[in-house]
């Protein structure tokens, strides 16, 4: 009885014509549109946006400093007068970097809020979370930093500001091979992290294909404290430069303890290396090393240097890369929402896609046919217990 | 040991008393229907109900094992996992197949349904692999056989590409609504109800209060323990399952060790043995942030205060547990059941449930 059940359902199966109603994207975008169109604000004189990011947990640096510049730029453009003379004005709603709960903090944000536009998390598995909220209800998003090329694949209202994680690989290999010259390189990944292991992998088949050779494959999970095994047998391959594409956290222990371990040749990285207290858990172990950024603060521009100035007067830090991109975004959104002919989402939207040699302070910003950011990256050395500017290297 | 004891559940909450064992469901289903309704232009809503629904399902099905059972598990979110990962698998694998005899809609259920099945049952496999060596114990064996179980699941998700790795599987179709939830919740606590009712709720109660006096007096404490343990972990899958199929994104983080805590601290808020606590603590613990976050943003000014209140959720929870620990150490409910004290009102309405 059961089994001819079962042959009945099997023999029914069969290809979908169409992509199942609620299933993907942009099906979904299309109701959208016409359901919902971005949502005016309640309030006629001002402008409400939303940014959903991880105020608390491991990676609560960022998740502020991206709050941070975000919060600079929208008071500079309402000193200019605001957007189409309303203020602007902005929500923000922390996610523990758990992507459940920056789906919950978007649909609040999209629903309860109307907000006209969303600025993004910097963890990719929580802006892709997002992203499918705001594809969803055609509200447009902007990621400030998640670099992971799957994120701005949900939709065409999905947009970011930064350049892609193939691309920091990709200059961290050119960068070895073609300036430090080496031969011989192993990769330490954080198996916890999709970012890094996108890095890694990138590096590792670019790095290869510029004749260089990559002699061990080691991981850690984020948290962990000891990684005394991993690097031992790394300085058994002896590498001329280990790549660790994982976050400061970890990055500065794994300093530290491959000194102890003898390792003496220099340690690569990612823009997940970008913190403060990178120097303080490192110390003298992170000397020499180097990472890819998005932008330096180094840069003599005058722009930078403004903001920069701005930045240290209204927080009293630096401002790392993830300020300067929340910076980015918020003014290529402030930007598109000056230009957009109204509010709604398909407008905003169109006026987003429009964006063109955006001088924002971590790079011009163009947004390409996929929505992603074409910009140059920097490579970075640690120095003195500070970043010193190295090289720029273009996509 | 017999192994029939996985499709128990709904076997047991639906067969034996022919009609009126099916009248609750016949009564949940237009209520769900209505509920469902007016939910349907209510994103958010739905969202957050359908969170508080799967934590529902969690807290209630941990209770069978650490409330009515006397066991300490703390790896239910590892059971969890198993659900999520294996119904998002399938339903990824099947979402581009429909059934020709019915609407695409209709079929999209239907798949829903039968990889929420799948889940629950790979998950209740897992909790009778995990459950038959350790029950077979006495003591705190357990808890850490399942703490090591929730890691084990967690690496092994982090380290296969099937999985998506440390990003997460997304794609998945979002074919869940909250009227689904709440019939799983429903069918949930109609199990539960119906085991503590039961003869084999009465020996779970046995080996709660005193193990040996228990197999002195003839129950057959593994087995019953096992089963047990079995039905909590299959409802614990179909919850993954459910998560899955409404959240966009599933990702290791969001089965950690910390997510079973929070499952265990529902549990004992509630009451250890009371599933209306575990269905109260659960409700109140998953909408007190969102509250929080409602309260702070009327109040305080555009963003700061509303900030900071995610910031000291955690300290909150844990002062609330040792205020209540300390006022109530037996839990907001005991083991007392809100169909223990309203009989007395409406005795008639509730004897169709017995």
């Amino acid at each position: 009885m059961l089994l001819a059940a079962l042959a009945v359902m099997a023999a029914a199966c069969e290809k979908k014509t169409q992509p199942a109603p609620s299933g993907e994207g942009g099906t979904q975008a299309a109701q959208g549109q016409g359901a919902a169109p971005g949502g005016a604000p309640a309030d006629a004189n001002s402008i409400l946006l939303g940014q959903v990011g991880a105020l608390t947990g491991g990676q609560a640096t960022f998740g502020i400093s991206t709050r941070n510049g975000i919060e600079l730029a929208l008071k500079e453009a309402n000193a200019a007068g605001g957007v189409k003379g309303k203020k602007l004005s902005i929500r923000v709603y922390d996610n523990q970097s758990k992507p459940e709960e920056a789906a919950q903090a978007a649909t609040r944000l999209i629903t309860q809020d109307k907000v006209v536009l969303i600025l993004g998390d910097v963890a990719s598995s929580n802006s892709l979370a997002m992203a499918e909220k705001a594809q969803a209800a055609g509200v447009p998003m902007i990621t400030p930093s998640s670099t992971n090329p799957t994120v701005t694949e949900k939709g065409d209202y999905i947009f970011r500001v930064c350049f892609i994680d193939p691309f920091q690989g990709f200059v961290m290999a050119k960068f070895a091979r073609e300036n430090l010259k080496l031969n011989q390189v192993a990769v330490l990944q954080d198996n916890k992290s999709a970012y890094s292991i996108g890095l890694a992998d990138v590096f590792t088949r670019k790095f290869t294909e510029l004749g260089g050779k990559v002699t061990a494959v080691e991981s850690y999970s984020q948290g962990d404290t000891d990684y005394r095994a991993q690097l031992t047998a790394i300085r058994k391959s002896q590498p001329e430069g280990i790549y660790v594409p994982g976050y400061y956290s970890e990055v500065g222990i794994v300093a530290r303890q491959a000194r102890e371990v003898g390792l003496k040749v220099p340690l690569m990285g990612g823009d997940g290396w970008d913190s403060e207290k990178l120097f303080e858990l490192g110390g003298s172990a992170i000397e020499g090393s180097y990472f890819s950024n998005h932008y330096s603060p180094d840069n003599p521009d005058p722009r930078v240097q403004k903001f920069i100035a701005d930045y240290k007067a209204a927080y009293g830090a630096v401002p790392d890369a993830l300020a300067a991109l929340g910076y980015d975004s918020a003014r290529v959104a402030v930007a598109a929402l000056e230009r957009a002919k109204d509010l709604s989402g398909p407008a905003v939207r169109d006026a987003i896609a429009q964006t063109k040699d955006f001088p924002g302070v971590a790079g011009m910003v163009t947004l390409d046919a996929q929505r992603n950011a074409v910009k140059s990256a920097v490579v970075l050395k640690v120095e003195d217990g500070k970043t010193q500017y190295v090289t720029t290297v273009n996509p | 040991m017999e192994t029939p004891a996985i499709p128990v559940p709904e076997a047991r909450s639906v067969v034996p008393a022919s009609l009126r064992g099916l009248l609750p469901v016949l009564l949940a289903l237009p209520v769900l229907a209505l509920f469902q309704w007016l939910m349907s232009d209510a994103p958010f809503a739905s969202y957050l109900l359908s969170v508080v629904g799967v934590n529902i399902i969690l807290a209630v099905s941990l209770n069978i094992v650490n409330g009515m059972t006397g066991q300490f598990s703390i790896g239910h979110a590892g059971f969890m996992a198993v659900g999520a990962y294996i119904s998002g698998v399938l339903s990824l694998n099947l979402k581009d197949i429909a059934l020709s005899f019915l609407p695409v809609a209709v079929s999209d259920q239907v798949f829903f349904v039968l990889s929420l099945l799948v889940g629950g049952l790979a998950a209740a496999l897992c909790g009778f692999l995990v459950g038959l060596p350790s029950l077979r114990l006495r003591g705190d064996y357990l808890a850490i056989v399942t703490l090591g179980f929730g890691e084990i699941i967690r690496v092994v998700v982090q380290n296969t590409d099937a999985f998506g790795r440390a990003l997460g599987l997304s794609g998945i179709p979002q074919t869940s609504s909250p009227a689904m939830v709440y019939f799983f919740v429903f069918l949930t606590v109609l199990v539960a109800r119906r085991i503590t009712g039961s003869s084999h709720g009465r020996s779970l109660w046995a080996i709660r209060e005193d193990e040996v006096a228990a197999e002195a007096m003839g129950v057959d404490t593994t087995g019953y323990k096992v089963r047990a343990f079995v039905i909590s972990s299959f409802f614990a899958g179909i919850a993954g399952a459910l998560f899955a199929h409404f959240v966009p994104i599933i990702n290791p983080g969001s089965f950690t060790f910390v997510k079973s805590m929070e499952i265990v601290v529902m549990v004992v808020l509630g009451g250890l043995g009371s599933t209306t606590g575990a269905i109260v603590a659960a409700t109140f613990l998953t909408l007190l942030p969102e509250g929080l976050r409602s309260l702070f943003t009327v109040l305080g000014a555009e963003g700061s205060l509303a900030q900071k209140v995610d910031q000291i959720r955690m300290p909150v929870y844990g002062l609330l547990l040792v205020v209540l620990m300390l006022a109530r150490p037996q839990g907001l409910f005991g083991t007392k059941e809100i169909w223990d004290v309203l009989p007395r009102w409406i005795p008639r309405k509730r004897r169709g449930l017995a």
